[in-house]
């Protein structure tokens, strides 16, 4: 019985390739969805166009009026695709790098502040996580403040942290920080309370210390919950260190890019198109990499064959 | 504090060999409980789960507590080993009492679940115990790879939980609980959640540990025929308040084998068990599931307590 099972299979780590590859098709999926719908909305309600040339000394003539025009899908509200596409390539400035590259170099820039303020406020987010777990008075006294922290418009007191700490990536890494912290202390809050509560006897009957429960049985049985949260403050993050980016002037960043291009809108509208999408490659890119930290650090748990 | 505070290991495994069940029970027992009795909810409305307890355990025994379900034989465990306190009377565990010896790390536990860190290998979760007393790394490993002979699972030591069936995974339980080799082994309802003969195999196997270690143990069943195959002394409880019916000495030889079972004398004591739990059974019929319903939020609300 005990050669059975040593041969038990080991159980599969990361997703297989069968698996990698529906994720994939998922994913170009979308992606062909939103292109169909996108430029399917222009079709119907944008611009006319026309195609006036030759093609192989054929001439060609192709005219297309969509039948219903509406504002929003004009070519300044809603460029073609191709246009915030090419407009990457483009160079941003006469003469200039092309503004993928300008915009790599600021999503960098933004990166490192947002990283910062992630740190931050994930080691406070648990910090706070911890404290409460193991004071109810404590969290009973400050729970309802870390909530109402949330629910004060962050875009109205930016400015005032900007001011008061003269401006610089230091502020935007507070801003950061601040929209980070909550989601941590609320997994927090379930994660190192959520280990069996035999185990919490199995571990006093071995009069182990309030030290010894979190970091042998808490911490690690909150790692799941704390990753979930992660997720979303890598997310959050990023959010908050573009909105720490517009009120402080800092000409680094994707903020600044933002405020740029939506100042020469009118000119160039695919060039902030093109601003929004770097800072949703950044975003997911974040994410990413919190996801891949999260499957690095709980390689040895148990994962159901099916699901997530 | 009495000599029998000092642990030495050679000790306890000296003063017992082969069929030595109750000689040693002159001397400080073990465990002593006296006027025990326990209330669930101070308040009105308090459940009395256990009266008047008075019971003694001996150096090197293996007592079984059984009894239907609600008579409180899970909350004596839990108060010898000072998971929960009595609300009268005393226990006393190496003649101190209870919250002093599990300070002293006097005892190990087995629960129904195997309760096992699903990130820690098999070994590490061995050594549990070990890291949390101080004990060195090499000295770990060396106790966790003995444990692990111990107990036939050498070879699985850097699996992971998930990785074992239900019955390797008690069997690590039980390695861990004997990592630093306690006086006293508490063990509530081990076996309980195992299949009837991977239950059966995991009997022997706890026999065959109990003999190379002689360890005190108390061991909390609703299986007659394993109460019986694995004891010295079986402990009849009754519900409602939860209440010690009858002791009964089990004589059957040591070692206990295979054929154990088949033996006369062991169907002798199975019905004798049988008929004390009827007995008590049949005297009071009412407020079986009140008392069950009790007891659940009791260990519900402990629960969250901890947590």
């Amino acid at each position: 019985m005990a050669v059975a099972a040593r041969s038990l299979p080991a159980r599969r780590r990361f997703a297989g390739p069968g698996r990698r590859a529906r994720i994939a098709l998922t994913w170009l999926a979308i992606v062909a969805i939103l292109v169909i719908v996108w430029e399917g909305a222009k079709w119907l309600f944008g611009d006319p166009w026309r195609i006036h040339t030759t093609f192989l000394g054929l001439p060609i003539d192709i005219e297309h009026k969509p039948p219903m025009p509406a504002r929003i899908a004009r070519d300044l509200s809603l460029p073609h695709i191709w246009d915030v596409v090419g407009a990457f390539a483009e160079p941003a400035q006469r003469n200039g790098a092309p503004l993928g590259v300008l915009l790599a170099g600021q999503a960098w820039f933004t990166f490192r502040e947002a990283l910062i303020g992630f740190a931050v406020g994930g080691l406070l987010g648990l910090l706070l996580g911890i404290g409460f777990v193991h004071s109810r008075l404590a969290e009973r006294a400050f729970v309802p403040y870390v909530v109402a922290s949330q629910t004060v418009p962050i875009l109205a007191i930016s400015p005032l942290i900007v001011v008061a700490t003269k401006a610089g990536w230091v502020s935007v890494a507070i801003i950061s920080a601040y929209l980070t912290f909550f989601p941590v202390t609320i997994a927090a809050l379930r994660g190192l309370r959520a280990a069996d509560a035999r185990a919490f006897e199995l571990m006093r009957s071995y009069a182990a210390g309030k030290l010894s429960v979190l970091w042998k049985l808490r911490l690690p049985t909150s790692v799941p919950y704390l990753f979930s949260s992660l997720r979303v403050a890598a997310a959050a993050s990023v959010i908050g260190a573009l909105i720490g980016e517009l009120p402080s002037g800092i000409p680094d960043g994707l903020g600044a890019s933002l405020l740029n291009y939506n100042q020469y809108y009118t000119s160039g509208p695919e060039r902030l198109w093109a601003t929004i999408i770097a800072c949703s490659i950044l975003g997911l890119a974040f994410v990413g990499l919190v996801r891949l930290a999260e499957l690095l650090l709980t390689r040895n748990r148990y994962r159901p064959a099916a699901g997530s | 504090m009495t000599d029998a505070a000092t642990p030495t290991p050679s000790a306890h495994a000296a003063t017992s060999t082969a069929g030595a069940s109750t000689a040693a029970t002159s001397t400080t027992p073990v465990v002593r409980i006296a006027g025990v009795g326990k209330t669930f909810g101070t308040e009105t409305g308090g459940v009395r789960a256990l009266d008047g307890i008075d019971l003694a355990i001996g150096q090197g025994e293996f007592v079984s507590l059984i009894g239907p379900s609600g008579c409180g034989k899970s909350t004596l465990l839990r108060l010898i080993g000072d998971l929960t306190s009595p609300t009268d009377g005393t226990v006393e565990v190496n003649g101190k009492p209870a919250r002093r010896a599990r300070l002293d790390r006097d005892y190990g536990m087995v629960f129904q679940a195997p309760v096992l860190m699903e990130w820690r290998t098999v070994a590490k979760n061995i050594e549990l115990p070990l890291e949390l007393m101080g004990y060195k790394k090499a000295e770990r490993l060396r106790r966790s790879s003995e444990l692990l002979k111990l107990v036939e699972l050498d070879g699985f030591e850097s699996r992971h939980p998930w990785q074992l069936s239900g019955g390797m995974q008690q069997r690590v339980a039980i390695a861990r609980a004997l990592a630093f080799d306690p006086k006293l082994l508490l063990m509530d309802e081990p076996f309980g959640a195992l299949d009837e003969m991977t239950r059966e195999r995991m009997n022997l196997e706890l026999m065959r540990i109990w003999t190379r270690t002689r360890t005190t143990v108390v061991f909390v069943t609703h299986s007659i025929p394993e109460a019986v195959f694995l004891s010295t002394k079986v402990v009849v409880m009754s519900p409602r308040p939860g209440r010690v019916a009858k002791v009964i000495d089990i004589d059957l030889p040591q070692p206990r084998t295979v054929e154990t079972r088949e033996q006369e004398r062991y169907f002798e004591l199975v019905t004798e068990v049988r008929e004390a739990l009827r007995r008590k059974d049949g005297s009071a019929p009412v407020g079986d599931e009140a008392m069950d319903a009790a007891l659940r939020d009791a260990e519900r609300i402990r629960a969250e307590g901890l947590a």
